[in-house]
């Protein structure tokens, strides 16, 4: 037996910090005392500072990280010498699998504590059991879904026996499925209450049944007011239009080799202004896939993909994957799942300038564009801000800012909802139907049914594995020909 | 969401993936300090001639998969052959010791491939701390790093598409190419040093870091050193030392720094 097994206590005590190199403090003052075995829900607005308490609990904010003020302590001790004591989960399976089979990856913690060999097998049967893993030991980590990796890093966490279990937003990188596996993982491992639980994570409803206690880590600074961000030009909105961009018959398919990731079956979709359609399905049912053809980045394999005289202009014929980046920007816009990957300067002021300057607006033009989508955005305090220090939700919002500045005929977004809170899910969620009303034919790849079902236009549902060709239905009765009343919840404004 | 491109995975269960890996090192130092220390043509000759009968010890029976991991190999080799034909100082065409040179390349290289090709770094990681006391920190560090490799290629892949989707591409301009390709892969640098740091924090939360202090690190594989390792060294050593043999019998022998 180890010494203090069983659940553990947490202590916050006058906690604050300040991560070096930045004025102002990520959290400050906190107080707060959770019980053995409770299982507490952090919740907070984007940007509050709840990863760095949790990461604070987990011991891991060292004092090279930043300032810190005040305690947290884990059974008495600070949280930095109760490390042993406590498992973590953080968003990424990726990221945390060391190793290239399930059970050494498992064993790799307690190899660390320099648990006997003799142990640790055993051990790594029973955490796996406990949360439910139906593979051999001799899995490889890579053929695993995102689902089932996170439930391994799970597995991994609580093979050491922790008393208090840290959960940084588990599921904001799976889909439905694969966190409703970590869910059932979690709902497993605490029945028993031997661990004390705190979980951070959008999607909060879920977990509701498995809480005792909800814990709101105040926010400091508020956002400014929301501005209206203009509407697009060159293209005006009218029922029966023709499509600006559609997909004939566009199928993608890898070489024999690497037959196993995912492809895309054939198929139709058109988008049309002012209209919004849904690309919905399964993971490998090749959604992003077709968000990539359809946004110009990648050449189908087979069938076409063919922009409107309207939208392609003096570009004639040629198919959007041959435009030249500059002609592209300002009319097919693009929003990818990791907003770090769009970031290319170092100022949030100079990303949303640079689209507009890319596509030949003036200094000046391009200037306005950026401080008016600033001020719409309430991003103005972080104009000068790197945008890779921003908050997940910040980031958010500005990835899709810098697709909207340069005002592209088409929108293609691919998970924009993914993880995010809800005021900052709202906020997307105005800024699409601006873009919208103003005419944009906006794209949505997403998992998210609540934005599905209220916003869009018509949805594709795309199946995998299918060889038949899949053909855009419209989602709701009569939806195809009149657009959804103007009372309903994220209906169209005036068109200004 | 996140789909990993080449699966590393377990390598097949080949018959040299079974020698231990600290016994295939010795092995290949013993073949690397015997093919540079002549420059013959003999020595080389036998030792590619040993090597090649391990290939499907090594799992690489389809002559493709094998020129899919030696083609850089067998390029740098025939480099090397034509640059000492252009210039090599008798000024006559130096056949023999061109392709001396080739063999002497290959015979050092492909080793390495065999290593590579048929042993998991799992094993290799296991071997060198176990046997040889190599800090568990670099070698598990490195391993990980490993694991991390193949996600690094769908990042470039979307770093090019998000420049190309931002506007920014070079068109038919080298120097743009040249500039765009920098930034992507400072781009790649940076994406590669968060993920990195992302995957130390969540390695030092499960106890793989300095703070655990005098805990001393177990192995749950742990790594053994069976007589079939010991034979497998004493072989190559025997090879080697043969080659030599012969090859100084023969008078065709020649030190690598004699005139």
């Amino acid at each position: 037996m180890r010494v203090g097994a069983g659940p553990a206590a947490v202590d916050v005590v006058g906690f604050g910090f300040r991560y070096s190199g930045r004025p102002e403090w990520a959290v400050r003052d906190m107080d707060v005392r959770i019980e053995p075995g409770e299982r507490i829900l952090l919740t907070g607005a984007s940007g509050s500072g709840k990863s760095t308490l949790l990461t604070a609990m987990a011991g891991l904010l060292g004092p090279d990280s930043g300032d810190a003020r005040g305690a947290v302590r884990v059974d008495g001790r600070t949280a930095v010498q109760a490390r042993d004591r406590i498992g973590i989960l953080f968003q990424d399976p990726e990221s945390q699998l060391v190793m290239s089979q399930a059970g050494d990856d498992v064993a790799f913690g307690l190899e660390n504590r320099g648990v006997p060999a003799g142990e640790i097998w055993p051990r790594v049967r029973a955490a796996l059991d406990a949360v439910g893993f139906g593979y051999p030991l001799d899995r490889s980590t890579h053929a695993l879904s995102g689902g089932e990796k996170q439930r391994l890093v799970l597995a991994g966490a609580m093979v050491a026996e922790p008393g208090l279990l840290l959960l940084d937003e588990p599921t904001s990188q799976l889909d439905p499925d694969g966190a409703e596996l970590v869910r059932a993982a979690v709902a497993r491992i605490l029945a028993d209450r031997g661990t004390t639980l705190v979980l951070i994570d959008h999607e909060a409803s879920p977990w509701l049944p498995l809480i005792d206690r909800v814990l709101e880590v105040p926010f400091g600074t508020t956002q400014g007011p929301l501005l209206p961000i203009g509407s697009t030009q060159g293209v005006l909105h009218s029922n029966g239009e023709d499509p600006l961009l559609r997909a004939a018959g566009a199928g993608y398919s890898y070489r024999a080799d690497t037959a196993a990731r995912p492809a895309l079956a054939l198929t139709d979709v058109e988008l049309t202004a002012g209209q919004v359609t849904a690309i919905t399905g399964p993971n490998g049912s090749g959604k992003s896939t077709l968000g990539l053809l359809l946004a110009g980045l990648k050449a189908p394999t087979v069938g076409r993909i063919v922009a409107s005289p309207k939208l392609a202009g003096r570009l004639g014929d040629r198919p959007p994957h041959r435009w030249r980046a500059r002609d592209l920007v300002h009319r097919i816009g693009t929003v990818f799942q990791n907003p770090e990957h769009q970031f290319l300067t170092g100022r949030v002021r100079d990303e949303l300038s640079l689209g507009p300057l890319r596509a030949g607006a003036g200094d000046r033009a391009a200037h306005d564009r950026a401080e008016e989508l600033l001020q719409r955005l309430g991003l103005h305090a972080y104009a000068d801000a790197n945008p890779f220090t921003l908050s997940g939700g910040q980031q958010r919002r500005l990835s899709v800012a810098t697709s909207l500045a340069t005002r592209p005929s088409v929108l293609v977004l691919d998970e924009p909802t993914f993880g995010q809170d809800p005021v900052t899910w709202a906020e997307l969620v105005g800024l699409l139907a601006e873009a919208r009303d103003a005419g944009t034919a906006v794209c949505l790849i997403s998992h998210d049914a609540r934005l599905v079902d209220g916003f869009a236009d018509q949805e594709l549902r795309l199946t995998s594995g299918v060889d038949h060709r899949q053909t855009a239905g419209f989602t709701g009765p009569g939806a195809a020909e009149t657009p959804r009343s103007s009372d309903d919840q994220l209906g169209r404004n005036p068109t200004k | 969401m996140t789909t990993a491109g080449t699966v590393t995975g377990t390598p097949p269960a080949v018959w040299l993936g079974r020698i231990n890996p600290v016994a295939q090192i010795v092995a290949i130092l013993a073949i690397t300090v015997t093919a540079l220390a002549t420059i013959d043509l003999l020595t080389p000759a036998v030792l590619v001639a040993a090597e090649l009968t391990l290939l499907p010890a090594a799992g690489l029976f389809q002559p493709r998969a094998l020129l899919a991991k030696t083609w850089p190999l067998l390029l740098s080799a025939a480099g090397v052959a034509w640059v000492n034909l252009l210039f090599s100082a008798s000024g006559g065409w130096d056949w023999t010791g061109s392709a001396a040179l080739a063999l002497r390349v290959i015979a050092v290289a492909l080793p390495g491939v065999l290593f590579v090709a048929s042993t998991d770094p799992v094993r290799v990681a296991d071997a060198l701390t176990v046997h040889w006391k190599v800090s568990t920190r670099f070698a598990y560090g490195a391993l990980a790093a490993i694991r991390l490799a193949p996600l690094l290629v769908l990042e470039w892949q979307a770093i090019r598409r998000a420049r190309r989707a931002r506007g920014v591409d070079a068109g038919r301009n080298p120097i743009a190419a040249i500039r765009l390709f920098g930034g992507a892969a400072f781009a790649l640098l940076v994406a590669a040093i968060r993920r990195g740091s992302r995957l130390a924090l969540a390695m030092d939360a499960r106890g793989f870091d300095a703070t655990a202090g005098s805990t001393e690190r177990t192995n749950a594989r742990g790594s053994v050193l069976r007589s079939r390792d010991h034979l497998y060294v004493a072989g190559a050593v025997l090879l080697c030392a043969t080659t030599t043999a012969v090859s100084v019998a023969t008078g065709l022998w020649h030190p690598v720094f004699s005139s």
